[in-house]
């Protein structure tokens, strides 16, 4: 899992059946300092609850899909979980 | 498996029913030297300290079959707290 910054969000009323009333979110993966690293990905929000400037984690690939209620659905990016808090034991160091 | 160094603690009072109580550990993927290159985010199930050497396995299937789930969002897991690692010239 990495960290990611929700900096968008997508309306999307075509959908591949299986997705209906996913919510989906721009997220801007980052270090482990929260800067910005690679490319932005579009992520189903699996808690329901993430919403704009919210620093996240998610997971990739087939495990995103597990995230959602429904098993078996186009879904390759998924945020499981709202970071409260990331304590880093020396803040400065290396990436 | 990747080996790695725990970096920091993430604390996330909401999440995925799975991440209820786990424990998230910030960890460095390092080379047997010690790079670091990159990190991934683990749930730890051998109580691993910060700034410990770990092996993490970051596998989905692997990683519920640790759980003895078959369903479940994850796949990066802290299985072993290395000793030791030795490179052969």
């Amino acid at each position: 899992m990495h960290l990611g910054r929700v900096i968008g969000t997508v309306v999307a009323t075509m959908r591949s059946p299986g997705l209906d009333g996913i919510k989906f979110l721009v997220v801007q993966p980052l270090d482990k300092h929260e800067n910005d690293s690679g490319q932005a990905v579009v992520a189903a929000d699996a808690v329901a609850m993430a919403g704009p400037g919210e620093l996240v984690y998610f997971v990739a690939s087939r495990e995103a899909a597990e995230a959602m209620p429904e098993r078996w659905v186009p879904v390759d990016h998924a945020i499981v979980g709202l970071v409260h808090e990331v304590t880093l034991a020396s803040p400065g160091g290396e990436r | 498996m990747k080996l790695a160094q725990v970096a920091g603690t993430v604390v996330s009072p909401i999440a995925h029913d799975f991440y209820d109580g786990q424990r998230l550990l910030l960890c460095d993927l390092i080379d047997p030297d010690g790079t670091a290159k990159g990190y991934l985010i683990a749930v730890d199930v051998v109580n691993a300290g910060v700034g410990e050497r770990v092996l993490i396995c970051d596998e989905g299937t692997s990683a519920r079959q640790i759980y003895g789930i078959s369903t479940g969002p994850v796949r990066s897991v802290i299985v072993g707290i290395v000793d030791e690692v030795s490179e052969i010239d």
